[in-house]
């Protein structure tokens, strides 16, 4: 079973929604479609459950074109956002619902709700109404209902954002387990990056309708294609410098910070197809930042505006007079708003990007 | 957020006395109609009017039954006719105009057309006027289509005055309702009649019912097309008790009480019936949130 999306697109007036996307999804691989609000991931979800019909192109179910199918006959099953449970139907009768239609015995219907009550622990609730349940067990019955059947996919759109942060990390790992059984391609809507970095075997981040980069969750925040996936995935965000070439010798190249500084960075051959002169944005992150005290010339001087202890670590914000920069470093450094330090560039570390947005090197 | 009720009785003497006092003021006129049904002429029309007295029944007798002036034998009078046709075409064309209602304010709420709240309030400017303005036209078109005098005339009326009312009001219920249960429904193998039907009609039933109890208020009561529209076989009983005033003895203010009293009957027994959906649909979208 697969689920493939060929140049598929939706247009809602003039707006177009979701513009030209091509992706596959494997056999038993979890994709997350990231990306910020309005980016045209529900939408594309909801192509290819069957809510939404395409514009254009087409979605492939198991090999199969279903593009022109109601929801009813693709045979997907999907947990909603807001969980969307029958409210006048009890638990164990939301959770047989799915199974009314496939002219199941009454025993078999019986036989699967207990299967699944075992897997998430309903056992307790089975009897009680939708408006009875608290937050935590609405997200299990509505997971429970959605992979009661055996469907050719399934389908979440955001299934952790209701939930308070330690309910979250619980029911993460418990999705990921009960996922890992399934063995079907299964797509993950989300615009929490940690939600879609842990429980993603692939990430697909969109902006705009368009797929941005699709990767491993290790290659998305490794190597980012362009400027926009580098500047999304990551917490604290990405350090992203402006930036000219002023000359480069193969194995290292100067950059003039808008700002007035320069600095040197360790580069890869490709650099040199590059003539001084040309715009940059250069990209590191906040844990590839290093503190000296003596300057450096792969470093520049920055003066330390807030300091934000997070326990292990502390998050310290500086600023070169241009540039706002992030830097996170162990809580055991001393460190004192206002002062002037300098700030390393670690080698090895710094991304580059070109001025149409794409990245030329990555560490 | 679950909204704990409070206990009935928590409210304290205070608030519960206030609260009778102006319930009472309300109900005062209605009180003294249903009274004025058990008195004799005599005790009805007596300076000051009496509180005390001793209740008779002949007002109701009457209302059915009354004696002929020629023969003095008791006759029937057309009265049972009259509360037959008022709960004949009351009910149809509020059940009607909740039908079509229901419907259409589905079809607004789910598939909006371009321009959808123009339409919705192009609806609503049919009753933005007061009725009488459209009375010749209407009066008109019933006389030329052959419509003035019978059930099917006053029914469609009344259905057409009554639906614009009914799309707003349960188009506000369809509104609150969470689209994903519709979506839901539909992956789990529904067809869309069953969604309808199976999901969000039970959903707004409490909103059904208050529209229902409201449009029928409205509907029973109504008496300018009524007197207008109606026949001597359809006509309702506002028309009817309208014409026991005046004439020769001068008016029978205990037969009209007791007229008014069997009249307020059917409402109260329906408003009672749906009492609890009535409340939720009143309240709908206001507490439950």
């Amino acid at each position: 079973m697969t689920i493939e999306l060929k140049k598929l697109t939706k247009r809602f007036g003039a707006l177009t929604a979701v513009d030209s996307v091509d992706l596959t999804v494997g056999d038993g691989e979890v994709l997350c479609l990231l990306g910020p609000s309005g980016c045209g991931k529900t939408t594309t979800l909801r192509m290819v459950a069957g809510l939404e019909l395409a514009s254009e192109g087409e979605v492939y179910l198991g090999g199969k074109n279903v593009s022109d199918r109601a929801a009813r006959d693709r045979n997907v099953a999907m947990s909603f956002q807001f969980y969307a449970l029958y409210p006048s139907l009890t638990v164990a009768e939301n959770l047989a619902f799915p199974l009314y239609g496939e002219g199941l015995s009454k025993t078999e219907i019986e036989v699967r709700v207990a299967r699944i009550s075992d897997t998430l622990q309903l056992g307790g609730i089975l009897n009680r109404t939708p408006g009875q349940l608290a937050e935590g067990e609405k997200q299990r019955v509505a997971v429970g209902r959605s992979i009661i059947r055996d469907p050719t996919c399934f389908l979440f759109d955001e299934p952790l954002s209701r939930l308070d942060v330690q309910l979250r990390e619980e029911m993460r790992g418990e999705i990921k387990l009960v996922l890992q059984d399934l063995s079907r391609p299964t797509v993950i809507v989300t615009h929490d990056q940690l939600e879609a970095l842990t429980m993603a075997d692939r990430i697909a981040v969109m902006r705009d309708g368009r797929i941005e980069q699709v990767d491993t969750p290790h290659n998305v925040f490794q190597r980012p294609k362009n400027l926009f996936v580098a500047g999304f995935i990551g917490t604290p965000q990405m350090n992203l410098l402006t930036a000219t070439l002023t000359a480069s010798n193969g194995a290292n190249a100067e950059f003039a910070i808008s700002g007035g500084q320069t600095i040197m960075i360790d580069v890869d051959p490709r650099i040199s197809e590059l003539s001084p002169g040309t715009d940059v944005t250069l990209g590191v992150r906040p844990r590839n930042l290093e503190i000296s005290n003596e300057p450096t010339p792969d470093g520049i001087s920055t003066t330390i505006d807030i300091v934000e202890p997070m326990g292990a670590e502390t998050l310290v914000h500086l600023s070169d007079g241009q540039h706002v920069l992030r830097l996170v470093t162990d809580w055991r450094v001393p460190l004192n708003e206002g002062d002037k330090v300098h700030t390393r560039f670690l080698p090895g570390t710094t991304h580059i990007f070109t001025a149409d947005e794409q990245v030329l090197r990555t560490p | 957020m679950v909204r704990k009720h409070r206990e009935i009785g928590k409210a304290g003497w205070g608030y519960t006395a206030t609260t009778s006092i102006i319930g009472f003021i309300y109900f005062f006129p209605v009180l003294w109609i249903i009274l004025t049904a058990f008195k004799t002429r005599t005790d009805a029309l007596a300076t000051p009017p009496k509180l005390f007295f001793t209740p008779t029944l002949d007002n109701f007798t009457s209302v059915f039954y009354r004696a002929s002036i020629t023969t003095g034998s008791s006759q029937a009078t057309d009265m049972g006719l009259y509360f037959f046709n008022s709960i004949f075409i009351a009910g149809t064309s509020v059940g009607l105009a909740l039908i079509v209602g229901t419907l259409a304010a589905y079809a607004f709420s789910r598939f909006p057309l371009r321009g959808n709240d123009t339409y919705l309030f192009i609806i609503l400017t049919t009753r933005m006027m007061p009725p009488i303005v459209v009375i010749i036209p209407i009066f008109l078109m019933f006389r030329l289509s052959g419509l003035a005098g019978t059930y099917w005339g006053i029914i469609l009326l009344y259905t057409a005055f009554n639906i614009p009312f009914s799309i707003w009001l349960i188009k506000s219920f369809f509104d609150e309702l969470n689209p994903e249960i519709e979506d839901a429904a539909r992956m789990d193998g529904s067809t869309e009649g069953r969604v309808f039907f199976g999901f969000c009609i039970p959903q707004i039933l409490a909103g059904l019912s208050a529209t229902f109890v409201f449009g029928l208020i409205l509907t029973w009561n109504e008496f300018l097309f009524a007197l207008l529209l109606t026949g001597v076989e359809t006509r309702t009983v506002p028309v009817a008790m309208a014409r026991t005033l005046g004439g020769e003895v001068g008016v029978d203010y205990g037969l009209l009480a007791a007229i008014v009293t069997l009249f307020l009957i059917p409402i109260f027994f329906v408003t009672f019936l749906l009492q609890n959906q009535l409340l939720r649909g009143v309240t709908f979208g206001t507490v439950k949130k």
